[in-house]
């Protein structure tokens, strides 16, 4: 029972068939997860998980996340054709396997990715019904992350005076924070966060962010 | 918020003139955005539906599974020998769409991709009766759209929740309303052709062979088309069914939530439990036969 944003998501999306749960919203989580990497990823490995695992080849939910990693958006008609696109588009290594993941929603994938710099991640998220995601796992790191607004991932150190100086940097160029999650591996090591904001962060801001002590990376995340 | 019930969208239709009108206004006020183009985006909607009709029409394919494929062609190259040409039309188009969802091609989910045939079918071919211009077509779709969110706002729009019904259902439901209006039937008996169409589907379960949207799921889009024309039928004729739409939609919630899991997209009962489904299942890449045995 919810109430819809907009009418164009009753009648809508533009999609490629067949379903917006196994097609579409495979789509869109592979889209954020290319956009965590920044990129193309050059290696894939895609573990489906129930009703992923048992249904999902024949709703093309590989083909539709691959298309995502590749870039294509979830009314692209080369969605249905991504397994024999990803060579030329970058992706040389792929592979899909199946396996239960444990207590997740059954439409859950994990992405092992590499990017061109060779660092390897793991993205792991949910389709939730009528094209809503949530990416669940950034590499160890639990998150919430849904692609409604623009976000920052951002891989730091956990140490004091980090998050303040990223918040005040956003809010120096009127940027406005929606959410914001903040884990870490353990105290001192390595952290992440994840902000949702109301508008995009432009390039400098990223830049300066990314420049700040103890900031390892950043990501731009495109409401998709 | 979108409209919650069919009461207040109707109020609202009395004050803007019609449902399609209404739903307009209320999407600009939302969401910010012109009327102007909010009509455009709809337009290129209906661009969508009408792109993926004429593929569907041509394409005698199959799909991936070979379950699938190539019955919207039958369709159009007979001639119709118990409907008329118009009926034979919408549900053809209804079944291009669906068979389009099926082989992985473009389409407005509407409200799902497994009922995305039902409301393209009947809106253009009643838009082409009664010489709707472009923009009444794209308002008919919008007041049908508006009806999606009042039954999203108090049941649900998907198999897995609710069923068939909430799917091809609500489908035929938002179809028959946008007809009705497109026909020049008044908001009141917009609703009723929604009523009508509702009714005839309640307690529709969702038990997909293999777990594809496939079968039955492109039938019913064919289906779910007859059931919508012949509500918009007996609305236009003044019929009127006698359950207000707001408590048949609860009444569909209701349903839907009565219904076992097995019967809702788990591929576990129903016409998926068959043991011709179990076969084909088993053995996705085997092209089903057109018409065995009965």
């Amino acid at each position: 029972m919810t109430r819809q944003r907009s009418l164009f998501e009753i009648i809508g999306p533009v999609m490629v068939g067949p379903s917006s749960s196994h097609t579409a919203g495979a789509c869109r989580l592979g889209g954020l997860a290319r956009a965590i990497l920044g990129g193309t990823p050059c290696a894939a490995r895609l573990t489906l998980h129930g009703s992923f695992a048992k249904t999902g080849r024949g709703h093309g939910t590989d083909r539709a996340l691959v298309a995502g990693l590749l870039g294509y958006a979830p009314d692209d008609v080369r969605l249905k054709d991504a397994l024999e696109l990803a060579e030329g588009e970058g992706l040389a290594a792929l592979a899909i396997d199946e396996a239960d993941l444990g207590d997740v929603h059954p439409n859950t994938a994990r992405l092992e990715l590499t990017d061109a710099q060779g660092r390897e991640w793991v993205v792991q998220g949910s389709s939730l019904g009528g094209g809503d995601v949530e990416v669940t796992l950034v590499d160890d790191f639990p998150v919430q992350l849904t692609g409604e607004l623009p976000a920052l991932v951002v891989v730091h150190h956990d140490q004091p005076g980090v998050v303040a100086a990223v918040t005040a940097r956003l809010a120096a160029d009127v940027i406005n924070i929606a959410g914001m999650q903040v884990s870490r591996e353990q105290r001192g090591a390595r952290a992440l966060m994840v902000i949702e904001t109301d508008e995009p962060v432009p390039d400098e801001v990223a830049a300066s962010l990314a420049a700040l002590e103890g900031v390892a990376e950043v990501r731009r995340i495109p409401a998709v | 918020m979108a409209y919650a019930s069919f009461r207040e969208l109707l109020a609202a239709a009395h004050k803007h003139g019609t449902l399609g009108r209404a739903a307009l206004a209320r999407e600009a006020e939302e969401t910010g955005t012109s009327p102007a183009a909010v009509m455009e985006r709809m337009g290129a909607s209906l661009a969508v539906m009408e792109g993926a009709i004429a593929e569907g029409l041509a394409d005698t394919s199959r799909s991936r599974s070979g379950l699938v494929g190539g019955d919207a062609a039958l369709l159009v190259s007979a001639t119709p020998r118990v409907v008329d040409a118009a009926t034979r039309d919408a549900i053809a188009a209804a079944i291009a769409v669906a068979e389009v969802n099926a082989r992985m091609g473009r389409i407005v989910a509407a409200p799902t991709g497994g009922a995305s045939g039902v409301v393209p079918g009947v809106l253009t071919v009643v838009a082409r009766r009664v010489e709707a211009d472009r923009d009444e077509t794209v308002l008919a779709l919008l007041a049908a759209a508006a009806l999606g969110g009042v039954i999203a706002a108090r049941a649900f729009l998907s198999g897995a929740a609710g069923g068939c019904q909430a799917e091809i259902g609500s489908a035929a439901a938002m179809a028959a309303l946008g007809a009705t209006e497109l026909a020049g039937g008044p908001p009141r008996a917009a609703g009723n052709a929604a009523a009508f169409a509702l009714q005839g589907q309640l307690g529709l379960v969702c038990d997909p062979v293999g777990g594809l949207v496939e079968v039955p799921c492109v039938a019913r889009n064919a289906t779910g088309t007859a059931v919508a024309l012949v509500a918009v039928e007996l609305a236009l004729a003044g019929a009127c069914f006698p359950i207000p739409l707001d408590e048949v939609v609860d009444a569909m919630s209701h349903v839907g939530r009565s219904l076992p899991p097995s019967l809702r997209e788990t591929a576990v009962g129903g016409l998926a439990g068959t043991p011709t489904a179990r076969a084909l299942a088993a053995q996705p890449d085997r092209p089903a036969d057109r018409c065995t045995e009965a």
